[in-house]
């Protein structure tokens, strides 16, 4: 029996079409616009200023807090401007704009394809390289990765779980980046298990790359305490309190984070970016983002610049096909519609899926008919049903009550919902106007 | 290329292939093999009332939505087409017409489109029209046509008792429970494939089971309701059984006779009126063949299904809220 999570749970069909295509890289943009707002947390603020020429790898705007992460510059040329543009949030937001001009890195960068397994390094000086190289999680949520790397004083890490789960369908980006860079990663691995302190490191792969299962397991044998698990197909495996149960059998209370129970969770593209940052000194400035789609005619992993548009990629990847109803950034399940094909990639965006007119729209809504199908899939052991409806009449202490909070927002009870009722539309609301009323009492 | 129109939505963007359209088909084409042993056993009237119950159902939801909710019609969502054929599925075939049509606006009428319609109704609609029916025409609801092999003449055949009436009868009357049985013209064999007197859907265990894998299959149910009304049932009369053989029905004829099947597979496994957990519909499954069997043993009614049905619907919100689902990280197990 593999190992999953026991409760709730979904299984889209998988729709991999980029499975296997080798990462490729594009030529440059002409112009980049790289947001300053691309982590959970404060956004940084530039340190350039129009006019000002920068090269690839070059600080642009710096982190203002411990919870904010540094920008760089992803190619070299000219800062153009630094405005308002569009981007996946569907706001415009602070971008500093740059004029391409070749492709001058910094001298500090190593860029030679040479693998240093080199893990003679002190804690303190990884994490100092991860922030300063602007890491980020990669797998969506873009929390800073030193903060995840610094372990609070008086909790202990056992396990470090690498997330290569990859339990959106459509995505590939980390699965064909482990099966090119797998010893980077694994070095990767090394060098978070030695920040975190953690005992052992266990990367969780869903069976459906058993390429990746059996190429990480061969690699990891070169490794010390590193140990890869296969785990049953299921979403939303990669929810970290869900990857954490079904690695350990560990449940992370209620509005604590993994460390509570011992655990440190990172993605396997951000332990191949810890690699780069640690080992390389290269900053975050491009990332592997799968571009697919069912009209998509050469659907691609593609390792493109940080702030390049997205209509760069789609065009890579046979252009824009005729029948376009939405364009997602990110996967299916959790990706957000954007309303233009020129918003800029950011470290979060680890999929463009473009997706045909006809199911593009969502499906005709009829009255709940109580099924519980919602609460039956719920991961989190909610009742999504209920929820909505105190988010409908702005119950907010009922709301809390029923762990409104703990939804993590996977979108499993909307997928199952005979009836098409936009659960999770409510959910947000509701979650989002609780927590305004939590943040005033707080006050 | 230029887009002329991006949908921008909130996630997700996926959904599964499920509806309420081919839920509602789906519990239809479960009812076929009952409808086709009761078009065997009962001839053409089988459908007759079928069809006037469905199509009156129809016409009442649509008749309500539009000339006093005016609203938008919701007859093609097949709910109305579920609810008349369970209706027709809990009354004898040879009902006359305008007592099916009386009885499909109550279902339709009040216990559905005055809640709201689907989906807001707390009691079984066709259930309502059953109990409505039962308790204002009790001769017409009780008069059962014996059953004969393929007959589509629609003579009046003659009439007869459910085996579960002959029983309560004859225990009433001091006859001991084999005696009873032994002058049963229905065997348990008959029982099980449907060659007795009762509501026309009810009869055949073997139909209404097939139905129930194929709605288990299909995933429109879950086992929880079917097996923890039944095995109530199961235990409960056992026990009585045991304890004293002449005096009370075994288990198996419980089962397999008046609406248990039915009821414990279609009725009360209706999404609309049943508990939203699995802790929770084990607990309705439980109360329902309780209240089954009380009615059933000591009560005015043979059958007491319905009623069971019924009241535990009127439990379920309650039930919701003291049977929730195990919170993540509830339990910190370490």
């Amino acid at each position: 029996m593999l190992k999953t999570f026991p409760k709730g749970g979904v299984h889209p069909g998988e729709n991999k079409f980029s499975a296997g295509k080798p990462i490729e890289t594009i030529e440059l943009p002409k112009q980049v616009y790289i947001p300053v707002a691309q982590h959970l947390g404060a956004p940084a603020e530039p340190v350039v200023a129009k006019g000002d020429v920068v090269k690839t790898g070059q600080l642009i705007a710096k982190s203002t807090g411990f919870v904010s992460a540094n920008i760089h510059s992803s190619v070299s040329g000219k800062v153009l401007k630094i405005d308002k543009i569009l981007d996946t949030s569907g706001y415009k937001q602070t971008c500093i704009v740059i004029d391409v001009e070749g492709d001058e890195w910094l001298e500090t960068i190593d860029r030679s394809a040479e693998i240093i397994n080199n893990t003679d390094i002190s804690a303190e000086e990884i994490r100092a390289k991860v922030a300063g190289n602007g890491i980020v999680g990669l797998g969506g949520a873009t929390f800073p990765t030193h903060v995840k790397l610094s372990v609070p004083a008086g909790k202990t890490c056992k396990y470090l779980i690498i997330n290569a789960v990859e339990c959106e369908p459509y995505l590939t980006a980390d699965h064909q980046l482990m099966m090119e860079k797998g010893e980077e990663i694994l070095i990767g691995c090394k060098l978070i298990q030695k920040a975190v302190g953690a005992e052992k490191v266990i990367v969780g792969i869903e069976n459906n790359k058993p390429d990746a299962i059996k190429h990480m397991t061969e690699l990891s044998k070169k490794f010390e305490h590193i140990e890869v698990n296969a785990l049953k197909v299921k979403y939303p495996q990669g929810g970290e309190k869900q990857l954490i149960k079904s690695i350990t059998n560990r449940e992370v209370p209620s509005g604590a984070l993994p460390i509570e129970v011992g655990c440190v969770v990172q993605n396997v593209g951000t332990a191949f970016a810890v690699y780069e940052a640690v080992i390389k000194n290269k900053p975050l400035f491009e990332r592997v983002v799968t571009v697919t789609g069912k009209s998509v005619k050469k659907p691609s992993n593609i390792l493109s610049r940080i702030g390049t548009p997205i209509n760069m990629l789609i065009e890579a990847a046979g252009g824009m096909p005729e029948d376009t109803g939405k364009i997602v950034s990110g996967g299916p399940m959790m990706g957000k519609a954007v309303s233009s094909d020129k918003i800029p990639v950011t470290k979060g965006t680890s999929g463009v899926l473009i997706f045909p007119e006809q199911i593009a729209e969502r499906a005709e809504t009829y009255n709940c008919i109580r099924c519980g199908r919602c609460v039956g899939v719920c991961p989190m052991g909610l009742e999504p049903y209920l929820i909505k409806n105190m988010a409908a009449v702005k119950m907010y202490e009922e709301l809390q009550a029923e762990r409104a909070l703990d939804c993590m927002e996977c979108g499993s009870c909307v997928y199952v919902c005979p009836a098409g009722v936009p659960l999770l539309d409510y959910i947000r609301l509701g979650k989002a106007n609780l927590n305004k009323i939590l943040r005033a009492k707080k006050s | 290329m230029a887009i002329n129109r991006l949908t921008v939505s909130m996630s997700p963007h996926d959904h599964g292939k499920d509806s309420v359209k081919k839920i509602m088909f789906g519990v239809v084409l479960a009812m076929i093999p009952a409808l086709l042993v009761s078009v065997y056993y009962f001839g053409l009237d089988a459908i007759r009332v079928n069809l006037i119950a469905i199509a009156s159902c129809i016409f009442f939801e649509w008749l309500i939505q539009k000339f006093l909710l005016k609203g938008k019609t919701t007859i093609v969502d097949g709910s109305a087409i579920v609810t008349g054929m369970l209706l027709a599925f809990n009354v004898p075939s040879n009902l006359p017409w305008w007592i099916i049509v009386i009885g499909s606006l109550v279902a339709i009428g009040i216990a559905k489109m005055t809640f709201g319609g689907l989906g807001n109704n707390p009691f079984n609609p066709a259930l309502v029209g059953r109990v409505f029916l039962l308790i204002s025409f009790p001769v017409q609801m009780t008069s059962w046509p014996k059953v004969s092999v393929l007959n589509f003449a629609m003579t009046d055949a003659t009439t007869g008792a459910t085996p579960l009436a002959i029983v309560k009868e004859g225990l009433k009357n001091g006859e001991t429970f084999s005696s009873i049985m032994n002058n049963m013209p229905h065997s348990y064999t008959d029982m099980f494939i449907g060659q007795m007197g009762g509501s026309l859907g009810e009869i055949s265990a073997a139909a209404l089971i097939l139905g129930g894998l194929f709605m288990l299959f299909r995933k429109i149910i879950s086992w929880h309701i079917p097996v923890s009304i039944i095995g109530t049932v199961a235990i409960f009369t056992g026990i009585l059984y045991g304890i004293d053989p002449d005096k009370f029905a075994n288990p198996l004829f419980h089962i397999l006779t008046g609406g248990m099947l039915l009821g414990a597979i279609f009725m009360a496994t209706d999404m609309v009126t049943s508990p939203m957990t699995h802790k929770g519909m084990l607990v309705f499954g439980v109360g329902i063949g309780v209240i089954t069997v009380l009615i059933r043993v000591w009560g005015a009614y043979p059958e007491g299904m319905s009623f069971a049905i019924l009241i535990m619907n009127a439990f379920v919100p309650l039930i919701n809220k003291g049977f929730k689902p195990e919170r993540f990280g509830e339990k910190i197990k370490k």
